[in-house]
């Protein structure tokens, strides 16, 4: 005991303006918090970044022509702008309607990571460059490592005749949805 | 010339290829003490270059190798050679020694000590200065390989990794995205960092070995060299428009039709042997897939267990084993798939895309 407090003593003599542990703890609490507080505004800041004021992109819903401006097949047209293949076909029994008619938009991403694959006329198929992955033309996955189809967007007719697509509403095959009257515009 | 390039193409299937990369692997393996001499390693390095001088007189091969993001897999192959080989004959060395009773070459010079400066500084200055230059004068003599401008709606085809990302592509052709990009690659990363408690056998600790450590090394080398390198290479000249497969000296035809119509292997139990159509629900219809992967990762352990890695079994206690089991498993899935899918065109052996779940 004796020594502790001498020890102490020579402490406070080797350390005049000692500080003591409350007023550190204090310090500290202090300089955290307004850290903390400072990293929580920068915080906010980068969450303003995901909301800009202009976005660069074509709209979700477009119109694409009329339907009699389409051969039977796949029409590249809009690929580039919008991100969209339509089809096309006197048949498509994916749709749940083989006796129709009519024509669909299918996604230009491919569903294994988001490649965008070519469309190969000659050998009537999709085809991913980044890994493979093959698609007929309905969309369905045949070859490589795709576990699902290309998904296929709403389409209908707008009031002047032309087509309207519609890519914030999505179709699935794997789900069930490509039945969906949406998904398919007959013609 | 003809001849050399229809025997390289007739080489360069993706099964073939593999076969032969693996039975060269091995080879060395076995016979380290001959191939790691000299005369061999020249021998050997000397047949390489010959196989690129003459290759190169092929237009579609000097293609591939002059374009700049290639030429680090050209060097790659020697490097990877190289440090193989002084590695191997050090081992080679030290085994002989070993067998003798003699210490290994480590040991003889675990006294002699050398000064930083100059002894260690100064090779490593001129090193540098030496990279530099070379570095340099490469980025000044071979263009940038830089591509179109990029697009969201358009992309290069065939769509190459960087080169040293190449062996993680391959695998993502074969396996779902969440697998071979996030959960193989875990595995490997924290697999490495396991060694140290996995493995807790003192011999080969500061002197280069092989004999004494061919399990460990030869496992290690097997995930590098085999899964890794000879991936790299064949994502570089074996891989072309549509990620098809090529020879390295054929024409790369965006056209070249391939039937590579793939088959989950529930439609192989299901339609193929039960002659039925599929199953609505999914669980029963992955069911034989499922119990085939949970086989694999339970009765495989255990059969292991009680026969050729009995004494593993003993020595490292049940919880090691597990995971250095586990570990060896997740690698060799690699292989195992790949070769079910260039020989039986397998594609899943579970496949629930319902749920984004594919195995």
């Amino acid at each position: 005991m004796a020594t502790s407090e001498a020890s102490q003593k020579q402490i406070t003599v080797m350390n005049p303006d000692k500080v003591s542990r409350r007023g550190f703890l204090g310090n500290v609490l202090v300089g955290w918090g307004l850290f903390l507080a400072g990293a929580h505004v920068g915080l906010l800041g980068c969450v303003r970044f995901l909301f800009p004021n202009v976005l660069f992109e074509p709209p979700q819903s477009f119109k694409a022509d009329l339907p009699n401006t389409y051969a039977e097949g796949v029409d590249e047209r809009f690929k580039n702008t919008n991100g969209v293949w339509l089809v096309k076909t006197v048949s498509d029994p994916l749709s749940g309607r083989p006796a129709d008619a009519g024509m669909f938009a299918l996604s230009t991403t491919c569903t294994h990571l988001g490649c965008i694959p070519n469309w190969l006329a000659a050998d009537l198929k999709f085809k991913c460059p980044c890994h493979g992955s093959g698609f007929r033309m309905s969309g369905m996955n045949f070859e490589g490592p795709a576990p699902r189809p290309l998904e296929r967007h709403r389409i209908a007719f707008a009031d002047d005749g032309q087509i309207l697509v519609d890519k914030s509403q999505k179709y699935q095959w794997e789900k069930g949805q490509w039945i969906n009257p949406e998904s398919f515009l007959k013609i | 010339m003809a001849l050399f390039e229809s025997f390289f193409n007739s080489l360069a299937s993706p099964e073939l290829y593999t076969l032969i990369f693996t039975g060269v692997f091995l080879l060395y393996c076995a016979r380290y003490r001959l191939l790691t001499r000299p005369g061999w390693v020249v021998g050997i390095s000397l047949a390489i270059a010959l196989f690129f001088i003459i290759g190169a007189q092929n237009h579609d091969f000097m293609t591939i190798i002059a374009k700049g993001d290639n030429m680090p897999i050209v060097i790659m192959i020697f490097a990877v050679f190289w440090c193989l080989s002084l590695a191997f004959r050090q081992a080679a060395v030290n085994d002989m020694r070993i067998e003798k009773g003699e210490p290994p070459t480590e040991a003889l010079d675990s006294n002699k000590k050398v000064l930083v400066w100059p002894d260690l500084i100064y090779p490593e200055f001129v090193c540098t200065v030496l990279l530099t230059a070379i570095f340099i004068a490469w980025g000044i003599a071979v263009e940038a390989p830089l591509e179109e401008p990029a697009s969201g709606t358009r992309a290069p085809n065939p769509a190459k990794a960087p080169w040293y990302f190449l062996g993680l592509q391959e695998m993502l052709v074969y396996f779902d995205p969440w697998l071979a990009g996030v959960v193989l690659p875990g595995m490997i990363v924290v697999g490495l960092m396991a060694i140290p408690y996995i493995d807790t056998n003192p011999r080969g600790n500061g002197y280069f070995t092989f004999k004494e450590r061919p399990f460990a090394i030869g496992m290690f080398l097997f995930g590098f060299i085999v899964l890794w390198v000879s991936l790299v290479i064949m994502g570089t000249f074996l891989r072309g428009p549509n990620w098809n497969f090529f020879g390295p000296f054929e024409y790369w035809d965006p056209h070249k039709i391939e039937p590579l119509v793939n088959v989950n292997l529930s439609e192989f139990i299901w339609v193929g042997m039960g002659n039925t159509r599929l199953p609505d629900n999914p669980l029963i219809r992955e069911a034989p897939g499922i119990l085939l992967i949970l086989a694999y990762f339970v009765i495989t352990p255990a059969l292991l267990a009680k026969t050729i890695l009995k004494k593993f079994f003993h020595e490292m206690g049940f919880a090691r084993f597990s995971i250095l089991i586990m570990l060896l498993l997740g690698m060799a899935s690699l292989p195992i798939k790949m070769l079910l899918r260039w020989t039986i065109n397998l594609k899943y052996v579970v496949a629930i895309p319902e749920w984004f779940f594919n195995i």
